[in-house]
């Protein structure tokens, strides 16, 4: 006799993350209000539009929770941005009718940049970032709303941002979104499809790409991030079918970056450390 | 029996204004017959309180006082039974706990305060940091018959239902505050699921009604995940709210379906009967001086 058997079915284990963009756009949406309206009573935002498609899906969810008008795009072009990251921007704010506002801040960064003319890639791309920082935080100011953040976890994750700029603004809807995750929640909410299916990018230098920087894919990196966060060493991830060099870039990159998911390191002296022993939540 | 489940969203700290919003609430819990009124853990504080927790920590007879007053100056001639979940300082140890208040000819009555057992520390949580454990739990008599209440993961360890129902509990009444995560699933987040799962599956084990309170709103981005439910004693959900916001559901709780429900899958009989020999198990990790000889013979 043959007894038929079962097995349970068998799933990719390197697949990157899934989402149910529905259910995720809903709770994040009560997220935008609960935090804004209802926790600081601060009923606008302020959202950098890069172009791309972080900022874009931020921008809509902005939208939806407190309603176009309420809602500020702010572009802020360098003089060596790409031209079509400020018409991919206009896109999203045509399309869902928020408030635009262009601000060039290639006086602000070149006032700086003049002094250090020497300054390599990687410091004139933090000093963009930070003045960014700068303007979104004065325009919040001006325009009585909150800045609202625009970085993924992904991103987060491997330290792939400017400490104390794109990290910067109080509230963010998609920091616990790997990249993959922010397409498919973009597809979901209709943000214009250039955006979607554009090369991210941070828009320093010709032709710059994100995973042309990190040396892997953004499917791979979230796959492998997923499995770490989970407890998976190295050496279980590639017995299970990851390659050995794309679990060693990210688990490099995640292990160097702890710091930059911090606040500053303040020595303790007292058992009222703020933080380490005087700890309030941040809504209190 | 009358049943109301007001699920609240308090201002985080706002104690006193969230007290304010619940004489409304009560105003309009009271326009209609009710008996039993559960509210979430932490339920006019917030949950995420951190070292704040010895700022609004309260003694129980002052937090009974303040409920009983909110309820009497809505509702000035009527009696009622009241759970609540709040941050107890009782002589400068502090719990997470739940009271149940009853309150008839205007006098108001503390028949049990419940201390969470099961303090999550993992994660997310971080109670045992600033909170003490309760230590015991109790079962007590009520108009309404035999209860016990558990807090948020009390109920996720099956030994602490199990417990209530052998002890006679009839009704479970369970305050909490359930951070959501889980996204990658169906049209819910999987710790609702989750959640859902378990409750109905504590009713239908020991035949009991099941008042489940879960507080809502973000704290500090983590989004309470609401979901108050009534469970009868098959394991239906017979009401229960959404996720997100305040909301009051209510029933009328048939307590005889106890009965029936027992009688046709009579689990907490056996359970009875058989408890004995499982906690005499030399494999299981208790103290010595519980056990008795046991007789092989």
């Amino acid at each position: 006799m043959t007894l038929p058997i079962i097995e349970p079915r068998q799933t990719d284990f390197t697949q990157p993350p899934a989402i149910n963009p529905a259910l995720t756009a809903q709770w994040l949406e009560a997220f935008l209000k609960d935090e804004l309206v209802g926790g600081r009573g601060i009923p606008r935002a302020v959202v950098g539009l890069s172009g791309g498609v972080d900022s874009a899906v931020t921008a809509y969810l902005c939208a939806r929770a407190l309603g176009p008008k309420n809602v500020f795009g702010i572009r802020m072009p360098y003089k060596h941005s790409s031209p079509s990251s400020l018409t991919d921007a206009h896109l999203v704010t045509e399309a869902i009718g928020i408030n635009e506002c262009t601000i060039e801040i290639t006086a602000a960064a070149d006032g700086y940049l003049q002094l250090e003319r020497d300054a390599d890639a990687r410091r004139r791309g933090n000093v963009l970032a930070r003045v960014r920082m700068l303007v979104l935080f004065d325009q919040s100011a001006k325009l009585n709303a909150l800045p609202v953040g625009t970085g993924n976890k992904t991103e987060r994750l491997l330290g792939y941002f400017t400490w104390h700029a794109d990290d910067s603004p109080p509230v963010n809807p998609i920091g616990d979104l790997y990249k993959s995750q922010v397409w498919k929640l973009a597809e979901y909410l209709g943000v214009p499809k250039p955006l979607v299916k554009k090369a991210p990018s941070a828009d320093l230098e010709a032709d710059q790409t994100d995973e042309g920087d990190l040396g892997i894919t953004y499917a791979k990196a979230d796959a492998v991030l997923t499995r770490i966060l989970e407890g998976y060493t190295n050496d279980q991830l590639v017995a299970r079918g990851f390659d050995r060099g794309e679990v060693e870039i990210v688990r490099k990159r995640l292990d160097g970056t702890h710091w930059k998911r911090h606040l500053p390191t303040t020595a303790m002296l007292s058992n009222t450390a703020i933080n380490e022993f005087y700890l309030r939540p941040v809504d209190f | 029996m009358n049943v109301a489940i007001v699920q609240t969203k308090p201002r985080k700290g706002k104690y006193r204004e969230n007290l304010h919003d619940l004489r409304e609430v009560f105003a309009q819990v009271g326009s209609e017959p009710v008996d039993l009124i559960v509210l979430p853990e932490a339920a006019l504080t917030g949950y995420f309180l951190e070292g704040a927790v010895y700022e609004l920590a309260m003694d129980a007879p002052a937090f009974a006082d303040d409920i009983a007053a909110a309820w009497l100056e809505a509702n000035p001639k009527k009696d009622v039974d009241i759970v609540c979940g709040f941050y107890e300082n009782s002589d400068g140890t502090y719990y997470n706990s739940a009271m149940y208040l009853q309150i008839s000819n205007r006098e108001a009555h503390i028949k049990h305060v419940h201390r969470k057992m099961f303090l999550p520390t993992y994660g997310v949580f971080d109670e045992e940091r600033f909170l003490s454990r309760g230590r015991h739990l109790k079962t007590f008599d009520t108009r309404f018959g035999r209860m016990a209440m558990l807090i948020c993961e009390d109920s996720w360890h099956a030994i602490m239902p199990t417990i209530a129902a052998v002890k006679g509990a009839r009704i479970l009444v369970i305050p909490s505050a359930a951070p959501g995560r889980g996204i990658e699933g169906g049209d819910e987040l999987t710790s609702i699921v989750r959640w859902r799962a378990i409750l109905e599956s504590i009713a239908a084990e020991h035949g009991v009604f099941l008042l489940y309170a879960g507080l809502a709103g973000f704290e500090g981005g983590k989004g309470m995940t609401g979901s108050s439910r009534i469970v009868d004693p098959r394991g239906r959900t017979i009401v229960e709210a959404p996720p997100l916001g305040a909301h009051i559901i209510r029933a009328t709780l048939d307590l005889h379906e106890i009965d029936l429900a027992r009688a046709t899958l009579p689990l907490l009989g056996d359970l009875n009967a058989v408890l004995p020999d499982l906690l005499l198990d030399e494999e299981l990790p208790l103290p010595p001086m519980l056990r008795q000889p046991r007789d092989e013979s």
